[in-house]
């Protein structure tokens, strides 16, 4: 398997605040890759760094064995596509001509299209199936067609990775699924890399290959979700509570943070200065 | 998806056309009316070159009236033009040049360039400009971050900056015994009726480059309004495209504003109205704007100079008493 990423050593501080630390990872093609962590552990400054957007301190960030800083914008546009968490506008552009944008690294200034731009884009609205909005302007459709419609002008840029942030995070259980099986679909069929910033830890456990898990701008964990799901390093990492056992699915992880009350109830029945390991009946280990 | 019944490059060409129609319609109605009635047949005739037009009837019309219709279009366009960058940059539809505070900033340095006695060209036009990038640069301080995508505070701070500017413009007139006071506070309102046709023939040279390279940048305009970091994703160099897009549009305002003194509200009343009939693409946009603006003006001019009775009024009232109105129902209806 070759490599779409590599990061070596990165480093990066807003001001005198760290935000990465000694970052080191390699993200394999066609892979489903997922970062994890709690709130400012920089997964998101990761991905925008790898976008582009945020340009970095120390360290080396290699995109398809080439420097990132090595790319000019719209090269890197060929290559790398992004995904907001959300995205809102304004004004009145239809949903057509927001796909067609996708576009712009391939095309002239004026972005003139031609009859390839139309029939790359006519497809990219046929997989994420958003074709029957096409005339629709974007301030008329829902959320989640707004998230598939930013995935279809994502690949309009044929890219060879899509980089997401959080793009389930304001979506019902449905769409979050069918947003996650749109991209498990783009890996399978087209080989594109998804990499994915995640609040959503069993949503990852289900559909990434290998997961990244930071805290702190630290790497707490890398790997297959089976390995690295595990009840010490997600301890570690959001600093609570958790349960993981296998989902009736098959072999993936599911984890289920302990609301106090049940742990109030399990020390109940353990005395309350029960020092022990974690009772395998029901699974909760002590505070 | 259905194929549209036009592309991209013949629907440019095809509105541009029509808006070009009215454009000529509007130029030719402001050529034939006036105080001193001349009918539209004499312009025709007149234009002919031939025909019993009296010496008088042609100064007017050559004179007078193309002039001002050649100035009135150069401005209208420039300042719908202005609108619509804008509110590209900044990504909210209630952005435009004399709301921001742009027009009044370089307002105050025309003003300074005419007490210090210098001529209209180029040394008003140069303090006018550097007025602009000094009003620019404040709104951009001010509404800088997040907060620079937040409508109501950027509105806010074109408030006080116009006020600012208001402030130190009487200021200005108040401490000069000029007898040219008339005149400043005439040009002020925004006028057209000193205009010659060299003035007019050295802004369009000015004028005319800028709308192509803003042509140019249309598409990627679109793209700035899809959110910074998008855009950047997609390709575009967001550094170099906004401060081109930002000191190019302080070009012209301050251009025109060193001509034509304070004419508000044009750059949103058009946009808004041509994104309305149009929709948002502002490959269409551009083009669209320089022929409706000037229209638009041209129309406004002709209000300012036929509704009264005995001599006129500025130009900047008629689009102040059009464009307000129109300000606070959008408000209104963004709000919601």
């Amino acid at each position: 398997m070759s490599i779409a990423v590599v990061i070596n050593n990165l480093n990066h501080s807003y001001g005198l605040r760290p935000v990465l630390n000694d970052i080191s990872v390699s993200i394999f093609q066609e892979d489903f890759f997922i970062i994890i962590g709690p709130n400012g552990s920089g997964k998101t400054t990761l991905m925008k760094i790898l976008a582009g957007i945020e340009p970095f301190q120390k360290g080396r960030v290699d995109i398809l064995e080439k420097p990132v800083r090595h790319y000019t914008k719209k090269s890197l546009a060929k290559i790398i596509a992004f995904v907001p968490q959300t995205f809102s506008i304004d004004f009145p552009y239809t949903v057509k001509e927001m796909v067609l944008m996708g576009r712009y690294p391939h095309q002239g200034m004026l972005g003139i299209e031609n009859e390839k731009d139309r029939s790359i884009a006519k497809e990219a609205m046929t997989i994420t199936g958003v074709e029957d909005l096409a005339d629709r302007k974007l301030d008329q459709i829902s959320g989640g067609e707004r998230q598939r419609v930013t995935i279809a002008r994502a690949i309009c840029q044929e890219p060879r990775i899509i980089l997401m942030d959080e793009p389930t995070a304001s979506l019902d259980l449905s769409h979050q699924i069918r947003i996650m099986d749109l991209m498990e679909q783009l890996k399978t069929e087209k080989g594109i890399t998804i990499v994915m910033v995640s609040h959503d830890v069993n949503l990852a456990a289900m559909y990434a290959d290998r997961l990244l898990i930071l805290k702190n701008g630290h790497i707490v964990g890398a790997g297959r979700p089976a390995e690295v799901l595990n009840y010490d390093i997600l301890e570690k990492t959001y600093g609570c509570t958790i349960i993981v056992d296998e989902s009736p699915l098959g072999k993936v992880p599911r984890v289920s943070p302990v609301p106090l009350k049940f742990i109030k109830a399990s020390r109940k029945r353990n005395g309350h200065f029960a020092e022990k390991q974690p009772d395998p009946e029901d699974g909760i280990p002590p505070r | 998806m259905k194929t549209p019944p036009l592309f991209l490059s013949s629907r440019i060409l095809l509105i541009s056309f029509i808006l070009l129609l009215l454009l000529l319609v509007a130029g030719l109605l402001g050529l034939s009316l006036g105080s001193s009635r001349s009918s539209f047949m004499m312009v025709i005739q007149s234009l002919q070159g031939s025909g019993l037009n009296d010496a008088m009837t042609s100064a007017i019309i050559w004179d007078i009236r193309l002039p001002r219709i050649l100035m009135a279009s150069l401005v209208g366009a420039t300042l719908a033009l202005g609108g619509l960058v804008f509110q590209a940059i900044l990504r909210n539809s209630l952005a435009e040049p004399y709301i921001l505070g742009i027009s009044g900033g370089s307002a105050i340095g025309a003003i300074i360039g005419i007490l210090l006695g210098f001529s209209r060209f180029p040394g008003v036009s140069l303090t006018a400009f550097s007025g602009s990038l000094a009003t620019l640069v404040l709104i951009l301080v001010m509404s800088s971050g997040q907060s620079m995508f937040r409508k109501d505070s950027l509105l806010l701070s074109g408030v006080m900056i116009n006020a600012f500017c208001s402030a130190v413009i009487m200021f200005l007139i108040s401490i000069t015994q000029d007898a040219r006071l008339h005149n400043i506070l005439f040009w002020l309102m925004g006028d057209f009726s000193m205009v010659n046709l060299q003035q007019a023939g050295i802004l369009a040279l000015m004028l005319f480059p800028c709308f192509i390279l803003l042509f140019w940048l249309s598409h990627t305009m679109n793209l700035l309004l899809m959110g910074k970091e998008l855009a950047q994703t997609m390709g575009v160099n967001i550094k170099a495209v906004t401060i081109t897009l930002l000191v190019t549009t302080s070009f012209m305002v301050s251009v025109t504003v060193s001509h034509c003194g304070l004419l508000g509200f044009v750059g949103l009343v058009m946009p808004h109205l041509l994104r309305l009939l149009l929709g948002a693409d502002h490959r269409l946009l551009v083009p669209a704007c320089v022929l409706g603006g000037g229209t638009f003006m041209i129309l406004c001019d002709l209000l300012a100079r036929t509704l009264p009775e005995q001599g006129e009024i500025p130009a900047g009232v008629i689009t102040a008493l059009i464009g307000a109105p129109v300000f606070i129902f959008l408000l209104k209806r963004t709000q919601k």
